[in-house]
């Protein structure tokens, strides 16, 4: 059943995301100021989706826990995607210059600020540490994934010590890699603005997308075995303490930022929120702050909330979609400072990558177990509920 | 019927685990509902088998919340805008997103102190003296031995008739308990 439903889904994933890629194509070749944008913002939600999901794949071979076995599966399947984010990427290479003002030349020379910034902001080195950021992502996506599905056939309990020696390492290499890739594709659209948080705030929302798409999926795939039989209200309730203690991080690092810009109230800071707080902006700014936070943090302390599936997946669907807000009102408002406002082709090439992103992940996920049956701490976590 | 005992209860020994677990469930399908039961280490199940219910410990703990965090508000509030009004960085007196680790701090306080003084009240703790150890042998319940102690005000409790259902129950041996 679970072959069925995947096969489906990778079917009309393959559709959606064809057609929206080609209305973005379109889009692309009468009116390239909106495609970028839009490319871009759509690419960097799905491109966190993996790598966010071979942070907690890492994570929770460092911690172990019985949530991390129900939904191990699925973030494997996401971080194996990241290949398909790196192809996805090159276009971007094509529309730096429509995408980063640091890229022309008298923007530069006029520009005090952005001429000190010149010896990192410049398109050869930008191009290199791109490169540099998804051969790390690829290298270790691929080792952490190929490793476990090793283990299902050999059952060899050794895999399981070389994964937790592989996660410490690379968890400090995604963090670094993020933060930088945070800094050069989302934070230099603004280039003269700076917030030393921004790389945290990025690792947390990608964890927090990854995790709250993985309990959908579960959810959704626990309709037939052998989900149906792991994913117990016990491991429910494991996973809604995970969400709530996300989203309150979450919440922490937003607030962190914006109350220490809001102090300081300097003029190359505050524009920043300004520009994010007016218009349209404002009400998206208040939508985050009841469905990313209150919203979603009231209901997680119930305990029959989380111990529910049902209820716990609609949570996670409801702050899926704020990660989408949140993102969009991160990265939009650089764009409409300089006239390109929002634009049917932001929801077109968010479709689009997704649906590709989804077609991959299925075929991923359609190959293996989904549940990995020889990890000796899935077999454990399984007898103690027995 | 429960008559009138000058005792606190019948407290049953027992030298294995899955025995008293055994007769917790027992007892409980009799009908006894005012019991406890005291072992060397914690038995799975056994819990649920004398009718263990969740408390009220929660919703205490988020109303000490929610109370710690308007009072952390309310104190920065009159501080700040009716006390001693102070102009700070230009921005206006009624500065919320200033006020906001403050009111957090104080929500988490009130409410860590809400959980382990509920814990402790709807525990009855502290609770210098109890009857059970008026028995002896009860010393054994950190040791090697299990207790299941039916108290006298049960409904159900008689005295004899108690006796003999708990002697039936496997127990090694059945002690009074003084008040």
């Amino acid at each position: 059943m679970n072959a069925k439903m995947l096969e489906a889904l990778s079917r009309r994933a393959v559709g959606i995301g064809l057609v929206g890629l080609s209305l973005a194509l379109i889009v692309a070749l009468v009116d390239p100021e909106h495609f970028w944008p839009s490319y871009l913002f759509g690419h960097f939600f799905w491109l966190g989706l993996s790598i966010g999901s071979a942070g907690l794949v890492m994570l929770h071979h460092l911690t172990g826990g019985r949530w991390g076995f129900a939904i191990r599966r699925i973030l494997e399947a996401g971080a194996r995607t990241t290949v398909l984010m790196a192809v996805l990427f090159v276009p971007i290479f094509f529309g730096l210059s429509s995408l980063y003002e640091w890229t022309h030349a008298e923007a530069v020379a006029a520009d005090d600020i952005l001429r000190h910034k010149s010896r990192y902001l410049n398109v050869p080195f930008f191009s290199l540490r791109a490169v540099l950021y998804f051969v790390v992502w690829i290298a270790l996506a691929q080792l952490v994934t190929r490793w476990s599905y090793e283990q299902d056939r050999t059952g060899d309990p050794k895999l399981s010590h070389r994964l937790r020696a592989l996660s410490g390492p690379g968890l400090v290499l995604y963090g670094g890699t993020i933060t930088f890739a945070a800094v050069d594709w989302v934070m230099s659209l603004e280039p003269h603005w700076y917030s030393t948080i921004y790389g945290i705030q990025f690792i947390l929302g990608q964890g927090l997308t990854a995790f709250a798409a993985a309990i959908l999926i579960a959810v959704w795939l626990s309709r037939a075995r052998p989900l149906s039989e792991i994913l117990t209200s016990d491991v429910s309730h494991d996973l809604g303490n995970l969400l709530l203690a996300l989203v309150m991080l979450w919440a922490y690092v937003a607030f962190s930022q914006f109350l220490i810009i809001w102090s300081g109230n300097l003029p190359e800071e505050i524009p920043w929120y300004l520009r994010r707080t007016r218009g349209r902006w404002e009400g998206m700014a208040g939508l985050l702050i009841i469905f990313h936070l209150l919203i979603p943090f009231l209901l997680l302390l119930s305990r029959a909330m989380k111990r529910n599936v049902r209820t716990l997946a609609a949570l996670a669907g409801m702050i899926l979609t704020m990660r989408v807000v949140d993102l969009y009102w991160t990265i939009m408002p650089a764009f409409e400072e300089r006239g390109i406002g929002p634009h049917w082709s932001n929801a077109a090439a968010f479709f689009g990558i997704g649906g590709l992103w989804f077609a991959s992940w299925a075929r991923a996920a359609m190959r293996h177990e989904l549940i990995p049956v020889h990890d000796p701490g899935a077999v454990e976590g399984r007898a103690s509920h027995e | 019927m429960a008559e009138r005992t000058d005792i606190y209860g019948l407290l049953a020994e027992f030298n294995a685990p899955e025995k008293v677990l055994a007769a917790a469930q027992r007892a409980y399908a009799e009908g006894y509902r005012r019991m406890d039961a005291y072992t060397p280490f914690p038995v799975e199940g056994l819990a649920e088998a004398l009718g263990f219910h969740r408390t009220r410990l929660p919703i205490l703990v988020l109303l000490g919340g929610l109370f710690g965090g308007a009072l952390g508000y309310a104190l920065l509030y009159y501080a700040e805008v009716i006390d001693y009004p102070l102009i700070v960085g230009g921005k206006p007196f009624h500065s919320w997103p200033a006020f906001i680790p403050i009111v957090f701090e104080t929500t988490i306080f009130f409410a860590a102190l809400s959980a382990v003084l509920g814990m402790l009240a709807l525990n009855g703790l502290p609770m210098p003296y109890h009857p059970v150890f008026n028995v002896p042998r009860f010393a054994l319940a950190s040791r090697d031995r299990f207790f299941l102690l039916i108290e006298a005000r049960d409904p159900k409790f008689d005295r004899e008739a108690t006796r003999r259902f708990l002697e039936a129950l496997g127990a090694d041996g059945v002690w009074e308990v003084e008040p």
